[in-house]
């Protein structure tokens, strides 16, 4: 545990001191969902019912911006391999990257989808099934994404793999997420969205840093 | 005490050793020396766990080595992360609690470089740094992969410093080296390149 927090805290530590990489994300997600009313028009009807989507398709493409570096640095300058050699498992590790992409990442975005969805016009009741759904479906993304960046790690080319490899997983999310925002505008409840994202979270939480601890003991032999 | 016994493994399709037996009592060191591809570098990550061997049994005090606490390794590669200062690159090493981050610097001569962000060290002092984290480790296995590239005639002095205390206290070094080392009474195994 301690070594994980270790690990844990020398992740913040790096993406502090390379504020603009963690603030790109956030940045594009911003500026990906503000191209909308521009591309459709400012109606407040259209915008307003059609905001979850945008929100939750600009915070998946967002949430794959930084995936590429999340291995990428360390094993290209050799502290995988200390990492690896510091007494944790390696699903340990990938778990602990997991976590630090959903604190540099995940959190944000969150953070950033409400004002987004003001702005689209979405009625205001009906936000707290998007946030309510964002917050499971960000940890799930950070989790998948841990997964296909450990995957494709070492790979000729990854960070054009790394989408093509991750989208396709990302899909479930995405479909009750969109869902649970959306019924909530139709007078219905969104629980049972929410209950199902909350089982592919649990489903992800052991699994992709298992999966993704394996991808890392492969890239490094 | 280190012991391998009919050791093989392949770097890709080519078997680069086979048959290789050694050992290495407690304060023992060994040197890895050969030609280019003669699988000194294969050779040390097998050791530290980061390879695989095709064959062959590594016993660490009788048991096997995979079940020892993890070694200590030193790769080509130095690690450094350029944005953090000296002293925070050391930070995660230093979590086992021995020895101090200060002191670590001071006994490799970086000192006075403690607060300076690692992308302005030049290629020995962060070989230096890289060094560093051994003075910090617990481990007692060392294995270290060119140890010298890029030092100073001063800074091999201060290693073979390190490595006689380390070997004093009990611990063992291998390392595969091109140079001629500080290491008294080292044994030398001698990699060939085998066709086929």
């Amino acid at each position: 545990m301690k070594v994980f927090l270790a690990l844990l805290g020398r992740e913040l530590r790096l993406s502090l001191r390379h504020g603009a990489d963690t603030l790109a994300a956030l940045l594009f997600f911003f500026l990906a969902v503000s191209l909308f009313p521009l591309a459709i028009g400012p109606g407040p009807e259209m915008l307003g019912r059609i905001a979850p989507g945008i929100i939750w398709v600009c915070a998946l493409l967002a949430a794959l911006l930084p995936l590429d570096r999340l291995f990428g640095a360390d094993f290209e300058d050799g502290s995988l391999d200390l990492l690896l050699l510091s007494g944790q498992p390696a699903a340990a590790i990938a778990l602990a990257k997991a976590v630090a992409h959903w604190l540099t990442t995940g959190l944000p975005l969150l953070a950033g989808a409400a004002p987004l969805a003001v702005m689209l016009r979405r009625p205001p009741e009906a936000i707290p099934a998007l946030l309510g759904g964002l917050l499971p479906g960000t940890m799930t993304l950070s989790l998948l994404g841990t997964l296909g960046a450990a995957i494709v790690l070492g790979a000729r080319r990854g960070g054009v793999l790394l989408p093509l490899l991750v989208l396709p997983l990302a899909t479930p999310v995405l479909i009750f997420g969109a869902a649970a925002a959306d019924t909530v505008a139709g007078g219905l409840s969104a629980r049972p969205h929410l209950l199902l994202l909350a089982a592919v979270l649990a489903a992800a939480l052991p699994l992709c840093p298992l999966a993704a601890g394996a991808g890392l003991r492969a890239a490094v032999e | 005490m280190l012991r391998a016994e009919g050791l093989a493994a392949f770097r890709g399709e080519r078997l680069v050793f086979r048959d290789l037996s050694f050992a290495v009592p407690a304060g023992g060191a060994l040197l890895l020396t050969g030609p280019n591809g003669s699988g000194k570098s294969t050779l040390l990550r097998l050791l530290a766990g980061l390879g695989r061997a095709e064959a062959g049994a590594l016993l660490w005090d009788g048991a096997p080595l995979a079940e020892a606490p993890p070694a200590a390794y030193l790769g080509h590669l130095d690690a450094v992360k350029p944005g953090l200062s000296a002293a925070e690159n050391l930070r995660f090493a230093a979590r086992a609690g021995r020895g101090s981050i200060p002191g670590a610097l001071a006994a490799l001569g970086l000192g006075p470089l403690a607060d300076l962000p690692a992308r302005l060290l030049s290629a020995g002092q962060r070989r230096r740094l890289a060094l560093a984290r051994l003075v910090l480790s617990p481990a007692p296995l060392w294995l270290l992969d060119e140890p010298t590239l890029g030092l100073d005639a001063a800074s091999v002095l201060l290693l073979g410093g390190l490595l006689a205390t380390h070997r004093l206290g009990g611990g063992v070094v291998i390392t595969a080296t091109h140079l001629p080392l500080p290491l008294p009474g080292a044994e030398e195994l001698r990699l060939g390149w085998q066709p086929g």
